[in-house]
This record gives structure tokens, C-alpha cells and sequence, in this order.
């Protein structure tokens, strides 16, 4: 009945959202930041420790559908020991694949990094589900810029 | 007339089509009701050959219209038993109704140290107008507790009405998330004997039932076009007349006037008093298209199916492991608002949704409701209408068992 919708299910993401990676409070977390999605109740909080220009750890907590806590998981994960540039880029990058299903402007560089973040593209194919993928990023951001709170309206 | 759901699904041209290549299950009316033809119809025909603005020319098409508009109002009354058309107040939604209710009875009638009372299973609509009241005036704003069942603790009522202090009480005729039919007639009696006004949000139930206003002894009781198959952009404020003699206006402009100088202005009489602009007119006769319809069909009739169907609900829901239910009432209507044990409800939407059924998911303009049952995270809800039919509920449940085995 649901065959189909294994390519926005894939295993990778079943896995990620049942078990998250990062899913705990930092002790000693530079930066944080709040994220809601407030249509359908998803809720984050992200923790970032920075060390200079590098984000050494990150622990996120909340609730959220599959897809939120498993792209919050793989997020985690991917900017783990990125500097702040480079999640930036990642930002940009992922949210014009949830949004579009590619990422015509990735270029050689974190290339491994978005391979990883593919499984998660297909997402592109259902508007109403893009924000549960882009919410982990837009808090991010928010908590990058040493913000509080994002929201993925 | 007998019901025959086939005979009323061809009445639906929606209900024939596919969504992602599968018979389209729609299992959202309590959002949102599909329309008959006989609906489309008069909308249509009432713009191709009967269309002009109401109230304003003394001229044939006007003169139409006019008469169709108020033709409408009466059917409302009828539809309501109201006791007389000038009781009807002609809104956008039951969300304007609730809000002309607050600025012109809240802000008009009700005075400081006093209090609105309204409970914890409210949509949004009826919790946000009285919190704006509240901040704005200083009224104080109460809530009557909820049961583990998905009740209303009639005993916090009591409690909650004992000092005299509330004003008016504000409470679902039946909820949109538990489907629970509240005691609105013993609710209004406790009101009226602690000397409160009371107002029923009847948006789920009048879908659902016969409601007589008079015998509810209702003082204000709101509703909404575009559940009851009729088009969206209209809505009914139901108010006793003295209460709409003593209410001042709620928005200002034509139509709500009786003589304007540029010194000051006298207003109309209601229902006017509280119309200004030019109103929905074709909405208006949709809607009356729409009580015409199931009028014929027959609310007692609607009712029984419904019945039937919720029964039937009940029992297939119940055999689908991992399925919680929330609210257990004995006196429901077709609204089930359920999570499923390892699925997320957004997950679970896009599931159903890829087996051409839909339903709602999320917290269902209910927030306070779903803190109360420990439920931030939502529900998905499956809400029936008049075409509703066993099948799409087996098929509901069927795909619910598939859903759970994709997520395990």
C-alpha cells in the first residue's frame, strides 16, 4: 500500500528518526537556539559548542515527526567539526535540495557531506513535509548567529 | 426521504475523484465539508442570472437579490427555530460570530469584575476572542476542567458558576477533537440560574443534529456555512433580539446605519446593526441551498447514519493495535482524533494520504486541549459526513494496520 513511499522513508531516515544521534543536553554549549514549527507542534532545542571558529559538538533535544528528528540527527552529524562557514554552506545547500530535490549550486566541496544528506531530499515531492526537514537548519542558523529562536514558518 | 448514501454521493461531484490514483476517502469534514450540486448550483445560477448588490437599488435585480438574501435569514431561523428572522446575524464564520460576540457583548455588556467562563475543550476560536477580552477590559476569563473521558467536569462548572461573577459562558456544543456532545441544555440552565448569558459554539454540532435554539434556551449559538456543505465566507451569529437591541455595533459602515451626518450616526436595527458592507450574498444562498439540502435529507436521518457509522468506528478502531482514542464520551458524533503507537501524526497523514485518504493532522485549532491529554506532538483526526460510508472507515482501518507494520 505504501511501497512508494519508501524513496521519502528510506531506512536510513526510519533509523535516524526512531534512534537520534545527538539527542542530549550540552553541559558546556556556547550557543543555543529554539526551534518551532508552530503548524504542527515540532518543537527543538539545539545546543552548539563552538571552539573559535569550529563547531565541536552539538546535542540537540524535542519532539517531532520522523523526518524532523531525523534530519535534526543527521544534522548533527554532518556539521560535527565543521566550522561555522562551512555550516553555513551546508545550510544552504540542504535547504535547496529539501525544497527543489537537487543542489545544482553544490559545488566539489562538502560533497561527501551532502551525499550523506541526500536520503533526505525527497522530501521535495511533499510541500506540506519540506518545514520538518528544514526546521533542524533553521535553528541552525538561529543558533549560529547566537540566536534564540527560529521558526520554519 | 429514506437515505440512500449512494444516491447522496452522486450529489458530491468531488467524491468521484481520484487522488494519487486512488478513490479519494475524505475523512476531513469536521475541517471542511465537500459541496453538493445543488449548492454549485444556486451559487451559480445566482450569479449568472440573479446577481446585484441587496438593500441599495430600487431596481428588479436588486430587488432579487434582496429577497434571496433574506430568504436565507428565514431559512436559518427555520433551520435554528429560531423565533424570529431578525435574530440571525449574517458573519463570515463561526470564528467572526464568536469574535462579534466578545466586542459587543464583552466589551458592551459585560463589566470589569466580571467573567467569562469557557472550557478547556474549546477550538481556538472560542478561547482567543474572550483571552483579547480579558487583556483588554480586565474580565476575567475561567475554564471548566476536562475528564480523563474527554468530558466536561460538570462539577468544575458548578464550581466555576457559584460566585455569581460570570457573565456569560462560552462552551463547544461538541467538540471538534473528541467528538464529545456536550449537556448543552443542563449547561444552559446552570448558567442562566447563576445569572449568566450562555453561547454555544455549535460549528461541529449543528452538522451533526437538530438544533432548536429556543429549546436549548440559548443566548447566542454560532455556526458555520462551509461544514454544513455550504460554501465558505459564511457564517451565523444566532442571538436572542433583546441582546442584540442592547449590544452596541461591531463593525461601522453602510448597511449598519440608520441616518449618518458627519456629526454622528444612529444605527439600524438588528440584524443590520451588525452587517455592515456589502455581505456575502452568494454565500448566502449557498448556504441557504445548503439547509435546504439536508433539511431534505432530513437532520434526524443525518443523525442516525452518523450513528451508525460512529458505532461502527468505534469497533474497527478499537481492533487496530497500537491505536490510541482520545476521549471516550457517551454521547459523540463523527469526529476521532487518534495517535498510533510508533507513528508520528504528520508521518501518519502522509501515509493515508499516499492510499487517497484524508484526514487532519496536528493539533486541530485545539492546543490547550492537547496539553491537557499530554499530546503537544498532535493527533491525526478522521472527521465524517453525511457521505461518509462503513466502507471508508474499514479502509481507514486497514490502512492504519499497514501503517503501523511501515513504521515497526
Amino acid at each position: 500500500m505504501f511501497d512508494d513511499l519508501r524513496d521519502l522513508y528510506q531506512e536510513l531516515i526510519l533509523d535516524h528518526g526512531r534512534k537520534p544521534r545527538n539527542f542530549r543536553r550540552l553541559e558546556d554549549a556556547t550557543n543555543h537556539a529554539r526551534g518551532d514549527n508552530p503548524m504542527c507542534g515540532d518543537r527543538m532545542e539545539l545546543q552548539l559548542k563552538l571552539s573559535g571558529d569550529v563547531v565541536e559538538d552539538l546535542g540537540f533535544q524535542g519532539r517531532g515527526c520522523a523526518i524532523s528528528m531525523a534530519s535534526a540527527s543527521l544534522m548533527t552529524e554532518t556539521v560535527k567539526g565543521k566550522t561555522t562557514a562551512q555550516a553555513h554552506a551546508l545550510s544552504d545547500r540542504f535547504r535547496a535540495l529539501a525544497m527543489t530535490g537537487t543542489c545544482p549550486e553544490c559545488g566539489a566541496d562538502l560533497a561527501d557531506e551532502m551525499e550523506r544528506l541526500q536520503p533526505l531530499a525527497g522530501v521535495h515531492e511533499f510541500p506540506s513535509r519540506v518545514k520538518c526537514a528544514t526546521l533542524a537548519w533553521h535553528t541552525l542558523n538561529a543558533a549560529l548567529e547566537g540566536g534564540k529562536e527560529a521558526s520554519s514558518e | 426521504m429514506s437515505f440512500d448514501v449512494r444516491a447522496i454521493r452522486a450529489d458530491f461531484p468531488i467524491l468521484a475523484s481520484t487522488v494519487r490514483g486512488k478513490p479519494l476517502v475524505f475523512l476531513d469534514s469536521g475541517a471542511s465539508a465537500q459541496k453538493p450540486r445543488q449548492v454549485i448550483g444556486a451559487m451559480t445560477h445566482c450569479m449568472e442570472s440573479a446577481y446585484a448588490n441587496v438593500h441599495r437599488g430600487a431596481y428588479y435585480l436588486s430587488e432579487t437579490a434582496t429577497e434571496a438574501y433574506e430568504a436565507s435569514r428565514r431559512a436559518v431561523q427555520v433551520f435554528l427555530n429560531a423565533a424570529r428572522p431578525e435574530e440571525i446575524v449574517f458573519t463570515a464564520n463561526s470564528t467572526m460570530a464568536i469574535n462579534l460576540v466578545a466586542h459587543c457583548y464583552g466589551r458592551g455588556v459585560l463589566k470589569p469584575g466580571q467573567a467569562v467562563l469557557a472550557t478547556e475543550m474549546e477550538h481556538h476560536a472560542n478561547i482567543v476572542p474572550w483571552q483579547m477580552l480579558r487583556d483588554a477590559t480586565g474580565i476575567e476569563l475561567r475554564f471548566v476542567r476536562v475528564t480523563d473521558t474527554g468530558e466536561l467536569d460538570m462539577e468544575d462548572l458548578a464550581a466555576k458558576l457559584a460566585d455569581g461573577k460570570v457573565g456569560l459562558v462560552a462552551v463547544t456544543h461538541m467538540s471538534n477533537v473528541l467528538g464529545t456532545v456536550t449537556p448543552a441544555e443542563r449547561i444552559a440552565q446552570m448558567a442562566h440560574a447563576a445569572g449568566a448569558k450562555v453561547l454555544f459554539d455549535g460549528s461541529q454540532a449543528a452538522v451533526h443534529r437538530r438544533v432548536d435554539v429556543q429549546a436549548l434556551d440559548a443566548d447566542f449559538y454560532v455556526f458555520t456555512g462551509h461544514k454544513l456543505y455550504g460554501p465558505t465566507g459564511i457564517g451565523v451569529l444566532y442571538a436572542k433580539h433583546a441582546l442584540l437591541e442592547a449590544m452596541p455595533p461591531f463593525l461601522g459602515g453602510g448597511d449598519m446605519i440608520s441616518g449618518v451626518s458627519l456629526a454622528g450616526s444612529t444605527w439600524a436595527p438588528p440584524p443590520a446593526k451588525f452587517e455592515a458592507g456589502t455581505p456575502a450574498i452568494v454565500e448566502a444562498i449557498g448556504l441557504h441551498a445548503a439547509i435546504d439540502y439536508v433539511t431534505a435529507i432530513g437532520m434526524p436521518a443525518i443523525e442516525a447514519h452518523e450513528r451508525a457509522l460512529v458505532e461502527h468506528a468505534m469497533r474497527k478502531l478499537s481492533e487496530v493495535e497500537g491505536l490510541s482514542l482520545l476521549g471516550s464520551a457517551q454521547d459523540r458524533g463523527g469526529v476521532f482524533s487518534f495517535s498510533l503507537d510508533n507513528a508520528h501524526a504528520h508521518d501518519l497523514s502522509t501515509l493515508l494520504d499516499r492510499a487517497g485518504i484524508a484526514v487532519r493532522a496536528g493539533r486541530h485549532c485545539a492546543e490547550p486541549l492537547h496539553q491537557r491529554f499530554g499530546l503537544e506532538g498532535g493527533t491525526c483526526r478522521a472527521s465524517f459526513g453525511l457521505y461518509t460510508t462503513p466502507e471508508e472507515i474499514d479502509f481507514l482501518a486497514a490502512a492504519l494496520v499497514k501503517a503501523r507494520e511501515f513504521f515497526a
